[in-house]
């Protein structure tokens, strides 16, 4: 099992607080894993990037060369890193962006993810979570469970139920689909 | 065993400066070192220790200079701008012997160059960045594991050797979430400073017999003795002398290139039967390694030496492998700085060809594999 995972958004979407949960839940089942992220100098805004592989293997190259797993949040993100992918490269797309052409794969997802986090659940912030509940739907990498506990570890105290129902309506978003 | 944690390279440093037994910290918070200033601030007072966020990155340096003379062991950290600022004191480190341990996480520069974005350029900076001469001991961690581990011994060198030690890992791996397996207490060996006894008739730099380096007694203990970058003797008072400052400077450098063997540390990875070998350090050799493996499965006889101690240099090992391979290709990333010192080392015995940029982009092992190929063609 070796798997290469590219998040990509906007600098405070909480794209590297996703990362670091699919790292953390990968090493609670004794994978190995690293995460890594570019940003820009800027605190807030800025095209940000989280990268993480996972396998039953040591791991020598930090970096994604080839992503199996693409999540794009905001069109900055896609028209960055969406194009030339492998053929058999899963692309998560939030709806709100429009899916680049010279993309490589057709297994193809796009999702009302923020739009989900700012109405159904009323906090935009909770969008990385929700795309976390749409990842473990679509890949067979956790089980509910798993994916839940490394996110509750992570989120702020006080703030589990409203994590836990994001990733339950990220889930749903993929199922009624 | 324990289980493995996820941790971030920046986090396990400070981990392993605190198993080490660093009690202070002082610094300024710099892009991409930061983290290890914020975990300092939440853990040292929990161990009982102090940190300190100075005004800029000239007074961290003299405030864990100053709390390592009075014996509690300390850390500064930093990235590339950062160290510019730490230059002088360093010197003066060296200069009045003082166990320190000052981390920088290397950044692209010049100047405040790419402040997000890895490099390895400030490999002879570590080395050469004071003015005068000096020794310097340096080490480069590859992992997140290996931070821990290494800033223990970065610790251990620095209260063995009583001299700054610069520990030089970068954006890649300070920046960088993987699984570690935290050793438990007792594990790694601690080395903490001789110092001389209560009542002991005591010279402030006299080397004892048998012993490395000049006792170090913690001020505030009662023993009165001088601080001084000026040329000091044995008294800790200055003196012009031209034969003491031979003597001094003598003593400093014999205290690490006499011991070379116990400083130097390095990996081996497909040496036995290589004709290239790659010359690498820290993060690079993550991109090193894939490459060598996947030039083994086609069959070139390709390995590579990884420096964990860059200064001083593994200089008998690097002469060592100028005898028995055929190429030796140095891959960091910068314009060429490691380049100069394995190229001295080789001294035109097999070519020497180089590879590596500092624009943000760490090396791909594609690029490696190429070029190997390119030179064994």
């Amino acid at each position: 099992m070796h798997k290469e995972i590219r998040l990509t958004g906007s600098g405070g979407q909480g794209v590297i607080l996703m990362g670091i949960i699919l790292a953390e839940a990968a090493v609670e089942k004794g994978l190995q894993a690293i995460q890594s992220q570019s940003y820009g100098p800027e605190a807030r805004g800025g095209a940000s990037k989280c990268e993480v592989i996972l396998s039953d293997q040591p791991i020598d190259f930090p970096k994604v060369l080839e992503p199996n797993i693409l999540v794009a949040l905001t069109q900055d993100g896609a028209n960055k890193y969406a194009h030339g992918l492998g053929e058999d490269c899963l692309a998560i797309f939030d709806e709100s962006v429009e899916v680049p052409e010279n993309l490589g794969t057709k297994n193809v997802f796009s999702y009302p993810i923020i739009e989900t986090a700012r109405i159904t659940l009323g906090k935009s912030i909770v969008s990385n979570i929700v795309t976390l509940g749409v990842f473990c739907e679509l890949t067979d990498i956790y089980t509910r469970e798993e994916l839940l506990s490394a996110i509750l570890q992570r989120v702020p105290k006080g703030s589990e139920v409203l994590n836990e129902r994001a990733f339950d309506e990220g889930i749903k978003l993929v199922r009624r689909a | 065993m324990s289980k493995a944690v996820l941790m971030q390279g920046n986090w396990a440093c400070v981990e392993g400066a605190l198993y080490a037994g660093m009690r202070f910290y002082s610094g300024y918070p710099i892009t991409p070192s930061t983290e290890i200033a914020e975990l300092s601030a939440q853990k040292l007072p929990l161990y009982g220790g102090k940190f300190i966020q100075m005004e800029d990155e000239i007074s961290g340096i003299a405030a864990a200079i100053g709390a390592s003379i009075s014996g509690t062991k300390s850390m500064t950290a930093t990235s590339g701008p950062g160290f510019s600022l730490k230059q002088e004191n360093i010197g003066y480190a060296a200069m009045t012997e003082v166990p320190l341990v000052i981390v920088n996480v290397m950044r692209v520069g010049p100047s405040t160059g790419l402040p997000t974005a890895s490099s390895q350029a400030d490999i002879m900076q570590a080395r050469f960045g004071s003015h005068g001469d000096y020794p310097i001991i340096a080490v480069s961690p590859n992992s997140v594991t290996e931070t821990f581990t290494l800033t223990v011994r970065a610790f251990n060198l620095a209260e063995k050797y009583r001299t700054p030690v610069m520990f030089l890992t970068d954006e890649t791996i300070g920046h960088a979430r993987e699984p570690i397996v935290l050793p438990k207490p007792g594990e790694l060996p601690i080395y903490d400073r001789v110092q001389p006894a209560d009542g002991e008739e005591y010279m402030p730099f006299r080397v004892e017999p048998g012993e490395i380096v000049p006792r170090m007694p913690a001020y505030g203990r009662g023993f009165r003795y001088n601080m001084s970058g000026l040329f000091h003797t044995e008294t800790g008072f200055p003196s012009n002398s031209p034969e003491n400052a031979q003597a001094q400077i003598d003593r400093m450098f014999a205290k690490i290139y006499d011991n070379v063997d116990d400083i130097v540390t390095y990996e081996e990875f497909e040496l036995d039967d290589a004709e290239l070998v790659f010359v690498t350090y820290g993060s690079t050799s993550r991109s090193v390694i894939p490459a060598i493996k996947s030039l083994r499965k086609q069959g070139y006889k390709v390995g590579m030496f990884r420096a964990i101690t860059l200064w001083p240099s593994p200089a008998k090992q690097i002469e060592a492998l100028a005898e028995r391979v055929k190429h030796i290709v140095v891959a960091e990333m910068n314009r060429g700085q490691y380049l100069q010192e394995v190229a001295r080392l080789v001294k035109g015995k097999v070519p020497v060809t180089h590879i590596g940029r500092a624009n943000s982009e760490i090396l791909l092992p594609s690029e490696i594999e190429a070029l190997a190929k390119e030179v064994l063609s």
